[in-house]
């Protein structure tokens, strides 16, 4: 394992302070050995285990820049997985100047309420703030209260789009 | 979306007093920082102290403080003590045609999405709001004034 100055030196990693009595988070990119907890995270919290998604998704955003898959562990000795955010640059769809887009987020749920969400949502956006766009965009389902007082509690609103639907006949 | 004058004054209450958790204020001040009726007021206070979202202390210097968990209590929370938000579809003069039933699909969408809105805010959630408002405004006019 590597120490806190060897991982923060060579993977653009960045430390986060945490509240009170809270150790403090780590957030550095993802590699390939984080992949079976972050498939075991998302399964858990989404109810659907999908392998080969986060395969595939971990080589796609690895060719890319502008592409973040980032992964939250603790700063003390051992750096206990904590949580992973998955965003991207994203430019012109739907008419939208280029913004950051976080696609999913994730974080371990006896760790929740501790800063680790904060922190992911910190760093990725100084990632995007470096790929140098000025606006962070997600979407949610209108009943997902967990993520949406999230993203709230980060100081995201309704943005100047709304999405709409229909079943295909 | 017009909301009724006590839950208005519901959420100026909450906020006000957990704005200050180390003050205790009277319904007469939060009545005049808000310029709203005090009788009005305290009626609302006790309701919310009902509720366990403020507790009153009695004595010289007595007064209310918040009394909920800022990072839990949602603006939905507050407004449900005084008013009823949710859908009203399907009944009245014309619900149950076909005109009616349409009108009511769209009614209802807004409903939801005024829902989910208040019930994902929390009380913490909008004093940091209003907080980063204040820096960024703060911002904005130091750059305004310095020579560049």
């Amino acid at each position: 394992m590597t120490d806190d100055t060897t991982l923060l030196a060579n993977d653009n990693a960045t430390r986060h302070a945490a509240g009170d009595g809270e150790a403090d988070v780590l957030v550095r990119r993802a590699t390939a050995d984080d992949l079976p907890l972050v498939i075991e995270l998302d399964g858990d919290n989404t109810g659907l285990h999908k392998p080969d998604y986060w395969d595939e998704t971990f080589h796609e955003i690895e060719r890319h820049p502008g592409q973040h898959f980032l992964i939250a562990e603790s700063a003390s000795p051992g750096h206990e997985f904590l949580g992973f955010i998955v965003g991207e640059v994203r430019a012109w769809e739907f008419g939208s100047r280029p913004c950051g887009w976080i696609l999913t987020i994730g974080v371990v749920h006896e760790r929740r309420v501790a800063g680790v969400g904060s922190a992911l949502f910190d760093a990725i956006c100084g990632r995007f703030a470096a790929d140098g766009v000025k606006t962070v965009r997600t979407m949610l389902a209108r009943h997902d209260q967990l993520n949406m007082s999230f993203f709230r509690s980060q100081g995201m609103m309704a943005g100047s789009f709304i999405e709409l639907e229909k079943p295909i006949d | 979306m017009k909301l009724q004058k006590a839950t208005r004054y519901g959420l100026y209450a909450v906020l006000e007093l957990a704005a200050n958790p180390d003050e205790q204020l009277s319904a007469t001040d939060i009545a005049a920082a808000y310029g709203i009726s005090g009788n009005h007021l305290a009626k609302v206070l006790r309701d919310l102290g009902r509720a366990g979202l403020v507790e009153s202390a009695r004595g010289a210097g007595g007064g209310y403080r918040f009394s909920g968990n800022a990072r839990r209590v949602t603006l939905l929370d507050v407004i449900s003590l005084f008013e009823d938000i949710s859908s009203d579809t399907g009944s009245g003069d014309g619900a149950d045609t076909e005109i009616g039933r349409a009108l009511d699909l769209v009614l209802g969408e807004i409903d939801d999405i005024a829902r989910a809105t208040f019930g994902s805010i929390t009380i913490e959630t909008l004093l940091k709001t209003m907080r980063w408002r204040r820096e960024r405004e703060a911002r904005t006019a130091a750059d305004l004034a310095s020579p560049s």
